[in-house]
């Protein structure tokens, strides 16, 4: 393919490629996140392409793998235009029918169908279906019509129209005006006027010349994956932004810095960037526009804190991923002593958007301070797992329950938490509140990069708290004391709590720890670490107390506070609980009422869910 | 010249200096551990925070590699910046329980009790000897590894390198393997002997 050296050459090459596509009747695009990955889409989708090929329809059926698609408790999912048929969990055995009836004549299957929760009728249409139908979709949507290892897709849809709007009718600050006007707060967590950092960046004086953008895909909070279905599914969005953003800022160089653990990301980026760069749209000239970028990857080592941004950029460097002090900004001295700026992969998703429908609109979304769309992922004890992305100030209730299609089994909400590792648990009774950068840290958490994480009444909060210290002890670098050495005496005191041998005391020096390792921590990391503490222990107090006056878990969690005894009066001896026990600690005979051996007993909770008649009873 | 305030009078200071050095330099103390002159600032160990007042708002930061800047408000001694300090001291005592220089600042700031569960390392992991070795000695023989709570001092592969030239630095510059403090304690506890005696001198009227 010849390089594309005007703009009039690239309208040209998509007219082409629609033009080819004319002959397309039907498209089947196929999931391929990573939930419809773990359902073995890959063999569906050679399975499709196979029948079709054996069918001779292949030069009028589109087969498409795709990047996620959001839906992710309901994979395999596939998505068929243009009648938009929306088939959900489907499996091997259902390919020759789908190829035969709704490839060859449009006809919807029933029973592979969404059946709506409550009037349980087939749901036919995707935009129908209530978890995407309360969704706005700006960024995600593009995911089904996107083959990630095909630039012809994303030009197809239009892409790469912001960046020539970019390069030929805009001035450099222009653009930052525009991306300040709408509003763009930056997606990694602290939601920092995007706008800001380019003008501090564009102002700093590069001594060689070179300045940099990175990308930040280093996404490591627990549950999350919004990131990496972004990149992954729809990599030139993500490029386009960081080209744009490179114009506005006068930087030559770009990093997109992917998580070790993410190699199928890796591979359709590099795809992504040999197709830009095949075709001129990454390298000397692009365009013809006198405007030279190119963008180089970078794999993280596998640690949590090099998403931190100065972390990062020593990452890239080939050192120690460590933070350090900020008193000169990145935008001044960052990678590599030069002028740097960072942005996370969702805000330089948004980029292209705000340029080609301008800020006016792209403000209408949202609210005052916090404009656009958050795409969260949604898992836990949720009905329907999976990637949502919702316009800002929608709350939370409407997020969990509307889209979420609430807690399973009947059970009771308890508290959500957002914002990973640094952020905090939210109770029910705030749950009303809207998602915005400022109200979620009024109550005590945080943005965060995106992960929601919906726990219900078996969860025990100061084993969250317990969790995600431990989590961070591992993570956090151990540069400064508060953070390496106040993680470890706080993750001891959890243990206490959690085993029984807590005081009320140590709640107080819990809550002197978590305020000086705010005060005092070198990085983000450390400052925000003590959150998750804290938030339960300002939401959910009564459950600490519990632990450590009254020795209980009222979640049946935390192993040494609970007990297993089965009720005589209950029981009917029907065994299911004698064989399902892993260590044979019960006995009773066939007909007679069952007894646990406390000596023998590991506190599994297995015989619990195995007892039909309620007769196990945990205290 | 950078005007500043510090603890209160008005003082100035080179453009190059980071707070520590301009408060040193008036002579106000400000307890360091892992801050030494010639070696590049870390800000790790967290001990020499003040209070910054700029623009209304208030923060802790370290001192040690913060440059001097016109119209701030330093406070080196106040509630804040000594209830922190007293906890990050505790909790240095609680990883290295006998360390003399720890026992002596334990004293001096007036931390009588140590409510950690204490663990002997006999490190504070303040990396004077990493920084001595790269960038004084020009070896780079010792160095971090792991990370987090696991994070330590060692040689490459934890074998004994050839870059190391056995010169001595990394302990001369060390704060805690000196001789343990002699005070009359069980290892583990607090020493205080001198607990008023230095208290007087570091606080010689309440504030």
């Amino acid at each position: 393919m010849a390089k594309i050296k005007s703009p009039a050459m690239l309208e040209e090459y998509r007219n082409e490629i629609l033009r080819k596509r004319e002959r397309y009747t039907r498209v089947i695009s196929l999931c391929g996140g990573p939930g419809c990955h773990a359902q073995h889409c890959n063999e569906i989708y050679e399975a499709v392409k196979k029948a079709v090929e054996k069918n001779g329809s292949s030069e009028s059926v589109m087969v498409r793998k795709t990047g996620c698609h959001g839906f992710c408790e309901m994979g395999p999912i596939a998505v068929i235009q243009p009648e938009g048929i929306f088939y959900c969990k489907i499996s091997l055995e259902d390919v020759p029918e789908i190829v035969e009836r709704t490839l060859e004549k449009g006809e919807a299957i029933e029973r592979l169908l969404y059946s709506d929760p409550e009037s349980e009728k087939a749901i036919i249409k995707e935009s129908k279906v209530p978890f995407y139908a309360k969704q706005k979709r700006l960024l995600m949507s593009m995911n089904e019509h996107i083959d990630p290892g095909n630039i012809e897709d994303y030009l197809a849809q239009g892409g790469y129209r912001a960046l020539v709007k970019a390069l030929f009718e805009m001035e450099p600050l222009e653009i930052i005006d525009e991306v300040d006007k709408a509003g763009l707060r930056g997606r990694g967590g602290a939601g920092f006027p995007a706008a800001s950092k380019w003008r501090a960046c564009r102002k700093a004086i590069a001594r060689d010349g070179i300045k940099y953008v990175l990308c930040n895909a280093d996404e490591g909070d627990p549950g999350a994956y919004m990131d990496r279905s972004l990149l992954e599914g729809n990599p030139h969005l993500v490029l386009e932004g960081m080209l744009i953003g490179a114009y506005g800022i006068g930087a030559t160089e770009g990093y997109i810095y992917v998580r070790h653990e993410y190699p199928l990301t890796v591979e359709n980026l590099l795809i992504a960037l040999d197709q830009a760069r095949e075709v001129g749209l990454l390298g000397k000239n692009i365009l013809g526009s006198g405007f030279d970028f190119d963008i180089k990857v970078s794999i993280g080592g596998g640690a949590f804190v090099c998403g931190e941004s100065t972390a990062l950029m020593a990452s890239i460097e080939g050192r120690i991923g460590e933070p350090r002090v900020k008193h000169i900004h990145t935008a001044e001295r960052g990678l590599f002593n030069r002028p740097t700026n960072l942005n996370n992969v969702e805000t330089w998703a948004n980029v292209p958007l705000i340029i080609n429908q301008g800020a006016v609109k792209y403000r209408k979304i949202g609210t005052k301070t916090s404009t656009g769309t958050k795409i969260f992922s949604l898992v836990g004890s949720i009905n329907n797992t999976g990637l949502v992305e919702v316009p800002m100030g929608m709350t939370l209730r409407e997020i969990i329950f509307d889209i979420g299609g609430g807690v399973p089994k009947g059970r009771k909400f308890k508290a959500v938490q957002t914002g990973g590792p640094s952020g905090g648990c939210i109770p029910e009774s705030l749950l009303d509140t809207p998602v915005d950068f400022d109200a979620l840290y009024d109550v005590g958490s945080m943005m965060g990069s995106g992960g929601m994480i919906v726990m219900d009444e078996t969860t025990c909060m100061v084993d969250i708290a317990r969790y995600f210290v431990d989590f961070l002890c591992d993570e956090s670098c151990g540069k400064c004391v508060p953070c390496r050495e106040g993680l470890k005496q706080m993750l001891f005191i959890l243990e206490d709590i959690t085993q029984g041998r807590g005081s009320l005391d140590q709640l107080e020096l819990l809550k002197e720890l978590a305020e000086v390792m705010r005060d005092t921590s070198l990085c983000g990391l450390g400052q925000t670490a003590a959150n998750p503490v804290l938030s339960t222990l300002h939401y959910f107090e009564e459950e600490y107390i519990e632990h450590i006056k009254k020795k209980k878990c009222r979640a049946g969690v935390c192993k040494p506070l609970i007990s297993f005894s089965i009720n005589a009066k209950k029981c009917t001896g029907c065994m299911a609980c004698r064989k399902a026990c892993p260590v044979g600690a019960i006995k009773g005979k066939k007909k007679e009422a069952h007894v646990i051996q406390p000596e023998k007993c590991e506190k599994c909770g297995i015989c619990f869910e195995a007892c039909k008649y309620g007769a196990v009873v945990r205290k | 010249m950078v005007k500043l305030i510090i603890d209160s009078q008005s003082v100035e200071a080179e453009e190059t200096w980071t707070v520590l050095e301009a408060a040193r330099y008036y002579g106000i103390d400000i307890p360091t551990l892992c801050y030494y002159e010639g070696l590049s600032p870390t800000s790790s160990c967290r001990l020499c925070v003040v209070e910054v007042i700029r623009g209304g708002r208030s923060r802790l930061t370290a001192s040690c590699s913060m440059p001097v800047q016109e119209g701030i408000e330093v406070r080196t001694n106040s509630e804040r910046v000594r209830k922190a300090r007293k906890v990050i001291i505790e909790l240095l005592l609680a990883s290295c329980p006998n360390s003399r220089t720890l026992q002596c600042l334990a004293s001096k700031y007036g931390v009588t009790k140590i409510r950690f569960k204490p663990e002997d390392r006999g490190c504070i992991l303040c990396g004077l000897c990493v920084r001595m070795c790269e960038e004084q000695m020009q070896a780079g023989a010792i160095g971090f590894v792991y990370r987090g709570v696991d994070r330590e001092v060692a040689m490459p592969f934890h074998t004994r390198h050839e870059a190391c030239r056995e010169c001595g630095a990394c302990q001369f510059i060390c704060p805690v393997c000196e001789m343990p403090c002699q005070g009359p304690m069980q290892p583990g506890q607090l020493c205080n002997a001198c607990l008023d005696a230095v208290q007087l001198e570091a606080f010689p009227s309440k504030d």
